[in-house]
């Protein structure tokens, strides 16, 4: 068994309006994989290509060590999918969709299905088409987690939610990860969730994958400085330095390569570093997306 | 009547919205507190790095970042395969106020600076500050 519970190698798929370039990426077992992306950037194609339900033109994909598509029905007893778009029988409770899953799955757990309904505020005897929104999500994850799988994917699965609905997911996938064997790979828009709960995040934008890596690293190599520059002095190129932004005497500068040494430099030019802040995941990703596309437009 | 809050921190670890630090920063700082006030006392034993995550509700290298930096600090003692426990130094939670008070203090020196201002005006200021609490705090008398 490799280290790794998702191994994606040079995959690529094209389609008429949207490519996905050959990507790579890898998951390590035991983690929080966050991935993030404007809307069309690609998240829900690498998910459906991982979990076999959509086929790269090429590229290795392996998932908890099998070969994907090929071995995807060996794959899936040990992975827990969950999209929107997910269907439920509507006619049905709760009840039976447990006891349909329970029916397949031998890992099945009756007893934290039972906290899972009680954590989750839903009832075994509803029926689907009476939930709200929020309890369907809730019980789509609950048929999935119960399985106990050891690889879990889930698409977007705060979307849409109220702010309880949404804390209660999130303090069950960190409670998931006591176990040190279980790795969770999700797509979010929401950067604050991805922030709190991630061990490693991967951004998409057009299609490419622009950062994949160890949350606190990436987190700190991020960093606004706010610069006090006198008239006359030019501000130099420094290397980490993504953008900057003049207004007279003050500028804002943003690093996504920091060093201690980059306020020293600054200070050297002649300029006063006034502060070094920390950045959101969310100001990271707007500054992120901004920068790689006039990259790529250059 | 108040609620006594189980699932929405569960074990009194929190992350506030409003804190620009960084969360590792954060579950340090509850860490230090709990040390601090005598809940957590020298030489016992706390939470595993997963477990603290699961119920911080952060993911684990966070928690992992925040133990490596007490441990670097002395403030937390980890053993490979028994887990962590607080610190044999004496005087500890002193020692983590008072540093709590210079990254405090730290700052208001960066902010003087930025302002111009001398020892002598922080100085002032500093006991304005201290006036003003001992009022508010008779009030309350």
């Amino acid at each position: 068994m490799t280290d790794l519970a998702v191994k994606l190698d040079g995959v690529g798929k094209k389609y008429r309006f949207f490519q996905l370039e050959k990507i790579c990426l890898k998951i390590p077992r035991g983690t929080i994989m966050g991935l993030i992306g404007p809307n069309g950037a690609g998240k829900s194609t690498t998910i459906r290509i991982l979990m076999g339900l959509v086929h790269q033109d090429c590229g290795d994909v392996q998932v908890l060590g099998r070969r994907m598509p090929a071995e995807q029905v060996a794959a899936k007893w040990d992975i827990g999918f969950a999209s929107e778009d997910m269907r439920l029988y509507d006619g049905m409770t709760l009840g039976w969709h447990m006891s349909f899953i329970q029916s397949i799955y031998p890992t099945w757990d009756t007893a934290y299905a039972q906290v899972l309904l009680k954590r989750f505020g839903v009832r075994a005897e509803q029926k689907i088409k009476g939930l709200s929104h929020g309890q369907r999500v809730k019980a789509a994850l609950l048929l999935v987690l119960a399985r106990r799988p050891k690889l879990l994917v889930l698409d977007e699965p705060t979307t849409g939610l109220d702010p309880v609905a949404r804390h209660e997911i999130l303090r069950e996938l960190t409670a998931v990860m006591e176990d040190e064997d279980r790795t969770i790979l999700f797509s979010s828009h929401h950067t604050q969730d991805v922030e709190q709960i991630s061990d490693r995040i991967t951004f998409i934008d057009r299609g490419r994958i622009i950062d994949s890596m160890d949350k606190e690293i990436y987190l700190d190599r991020w960093k606004r400085l706010r610069l006090e520059v006198p008239s006359g002095i030019e501000i130099p190129a420094l290397p980490g330095i993504i953008g900057i932004k003049r207004t007279g005497r003050l500028a804002v500068a943003i690093a996504n390569a920091f060093v201690p040494d980059l306020p020293n430099a600054y200070e050297s030019s002649g300029a006063r570093v006034q502060a070094v802040e920390d950045m959101t995941l969310e100001e990271i990703f707007v500054a992120n997306v901004e920068h790689s596309r006039e990259e790529v437009e250059a | 009547m108040y609620t006594e809050y189980t699932e929405y921190m569960k074990d009194g670890f929190f992350i506030a919205q409003t804190d620009k630090r960084p969360i590792y920063l954060q579950i340090m700082e509850q860490i230090k507190q709990r040390i601090a006030v005598g809940d957590w006392t020298e030489g016992q034993g706390i939470p595993s790095i997963r477990q603290l995550a699961a119920d911080a509700g952060v993911s684990v290298i966070t928690v992992k970042r925040a133990y490596l930096e007490l441990e670097r600090e002395g403030v937390i003692v980890t053993h490979q395969g028994k887990g962590s426990h607080v610190g044999s130094n004496a005087g500890l939670g002193t020692k983590i106020r008072e540093q709590e008070l210079d990254q405090h203090l730290a700052q208001a020196a960066r902010l003087g600076t930025l302002m111009g201002l001398g020892p002598e005006d922080l100085e002032k200021r500093l006991r304005a500050a201290q006036d003003r609490l001992a009022r508010s705090e008779e009030e309350f008398v």
